[in-house]
């Protein structure tokens, strides 16, 4: 104890500076310089750890949250029925809706006799929580693994359904989303409008 | 003044008085749930079994138990009386049964419904009814008729309370609907299809616990947990004038009656003010209503929100900080 240094140190990691005389090897400087050269070197030929996005993009876990889509049940009808369930739940108020009555000729394009006719998600506002997907009971929004791009004007990030809707012919796959819950949920024959 | 115990609460009420009544006047808990009887509708009650409650003993002067549950809305409260509403298992189970039950025919459809949010049914279900459904056979179905250009019948989720006919006959002068056919077939309607054009006849939008008679100047325009509730008053030459406005911004999206604690309409309002009146103009807003934190109408709307007070830079502060801290003190505080 006499011979060290009286230092209160709660990590134990504190070091004394002390001011002793350099040596000739380290008074010349060419080893420590040449011992950088060296580890610039090796960087070389070590693993890249740069992605040249957007080339190259890094592999995302299957059930990450990205930008939403709003699904279309088999028959290629919105399923969204407007109940705003996903707009309460929404902790960031990012979403809004104005519903509309489906008319008799429109039996084609929409599941239920509500349907949203304006749907916007405002992204900048969106904090991708998942809480709408959760909330719906029509099974119409999901989150999926793309992500909304950059864009230069405010007004481009409220997405509405035309970006929203998935195209009918371009189905955009959830199934990794659905969990075995949801699944024996969706069996359910009570359930039709489930399908 | 006859004496009654109510899960274990006693209260003193006048002869006449029903079991259910009785216990609207205890308050909180012990309250039972009612689908069908309605306070200001004479003869309303005893259709839904919502109610029922176990008679532990009779009177002081037969304290024998009653030996089946009873309506409690429709049974009168003798001396000595004691009754088991949340206390009583055997209730609890047989008004989850009766949920059921109700729910049979009832469609489901509340992402779609109009009643979603305020809906009695969807609470009677949410507080005591199963998580899922068993019934599996098809649910009876019925087109849906309008009644006049302003309400809309959905018979698919009536629960047959015949709340509507009571106001139908109470209300107005002139009866134009009733109940047709009986059993499960049984249905709402107007004879023919008649309009209802009495000026009173909006008021059955109001008593109706579910989604089966609904404002059509209102359909599909917005939920209401949307919107919110404010007290509104008009002079009115027909009604009391006194109505709930559901506004969101500057814009009345619907207007209602003013509905108390039980879901019963304080007063009933004329179809002038429920359908034509939609303009902000026309209502004095006196300031929004209460609403139970619990329900769904009051999310995202705050209780008690305070705007931060403005503080004053230091080197332009006249008072002592101490007096800055005693003048702002109550500003502060959350109530």
């Amino acid at each position: 104890m006499s011979d060290k240094p009286n230092i209160a140190s709660l990590s134990g990691r504190k070091k004394v500076v002390s001011n002793k005389k350099m040596t000739f090897m380290e008074m010349i400087y060419l080893p420590a310089i040449i011992g950088g050269f060296g580890i610039t070197l090796s960087h070389f030929f070590k693993k890249k750890v740069t992605l040249q996005y957007p080339e190259e993009t890094k592999p995302r876990s299957e059930i990450y949250r990205g930008m939403h889509v709003l699904k279309r049940d088999d028959e290629g009808r919105e399923r969204c029925t407007a109940c705003g369930l996903c707009a309460i739940s929404c902790p960031a108020e990012a979403i809004t809706m104005i519903a509309a009555e489906r008319k008799e000729e429109e039996m084609n394009l929409y599941r239920e006799e509500k349907y949203a006719s304006m749907y916007e998600i405002n992204m900048l506002r969106c904090i991708f929580c998942g809480l709408c997907e959760e909330a719906c009971p029509k099974e119409a929004i999901f989150l999926t693994d793309r992500i909304v791009s950059s864009d230069l004007h405010r007004g481009d990030f409220i997405y509405g359904k035309d970006l929203l809707v998935e195209p009918v012919d371009q189905r955009i796959d959830i199934s990794h989303r659905q969990t075995p819950e949801v699944l024996k949920f969706k069996l359910d024959k009570n359930q039709s409008h489930n399908s | 003044m006859l004496k009654v115990t109510i899960d274990n609460q006693t209260i003193e009420v006048e002869e006449g008085t029903t079991i259910l009544q009785a216990a609207r006047l205890i308050g909180g808990a012990v309250v039972p749930p009612a689908m069908c009887y309605y306070s200001k509708l004479k003869d309303s009650g005893g259709k839904c079994r919502t109610c029922l409650v176990k008679v532990a003993q009779g009177s002081a002067r037969d304290p024998r138990p009653m030996p089946k549950l009873v309506a409690s809305c429709r049974t009168p409260v003798a001396d000595g009386m004691v009754v088991q509403n949340i206390t009583s298992q055997e209730v609890i189970d047989t008004r989850k049964a009766i949920v059921e039950f109700l729910l049979i025919n009832h469609p489901l459809d509340c992402p779609v419904c109009d009643q979603a949010g305020e809906c009695d049914l969807q609470n009677l279900s949410y507080e005591n009814g199963r998580e899922e459904s068993r019934f599996e056979e098809s649910k009876r179905t019925f087109k849906v008729i309008d009644i006049g250009d302003k309400i809309q019948l959905h018979m698919n989720r009536c629960i047959l309370c015949y709340r509507c006919v009571y106001t139908a006959d109470q209300l107005t002068n002139k009866r134009s609907h009733g109940i047709l056919y009986r059993g499960d077939v049984s249905e709402i309607s107007t004879y023919i299809q008649n309009d209802i054009t009495n000026d009173f006849s909006g008021n059955i939008i109001d008593v109706c616990p579910v989604g089966a008679l609904t404002d059509k100047t209102f359909r599909f325009k917005n939920r209401v947990w949307f919107l919110n509730p404010m007290n509104a008053h008009r002079s009115c030459t027909k009604c009391s004038g006194k109505v709930t406005a559901w506004m969101r911004g500057d814009e009345v999206y619907r207007v209602t009656g003013r509905k108390d604690q039980f879901g019963e309409v304080e007063e009933f309002i004329c179809n002038e003010c429920r359908f034509e009146k939609k303009d902000k103009e026309d209502w004095v807003i006196e300031g929004p209503r209460n609403i139970k934190r619990a329900s769904v109408i009051s999310q995202n709307h705050y209780l008690n929100a305070r705007k931060p007070s403005v503080i004053i830079p230091l080197e332009n502060r006249t008072e002592s900080l101490e007096e800055y801290a005693k003048e702002n003190s109550n500003e502060n505080k959350i109530s």
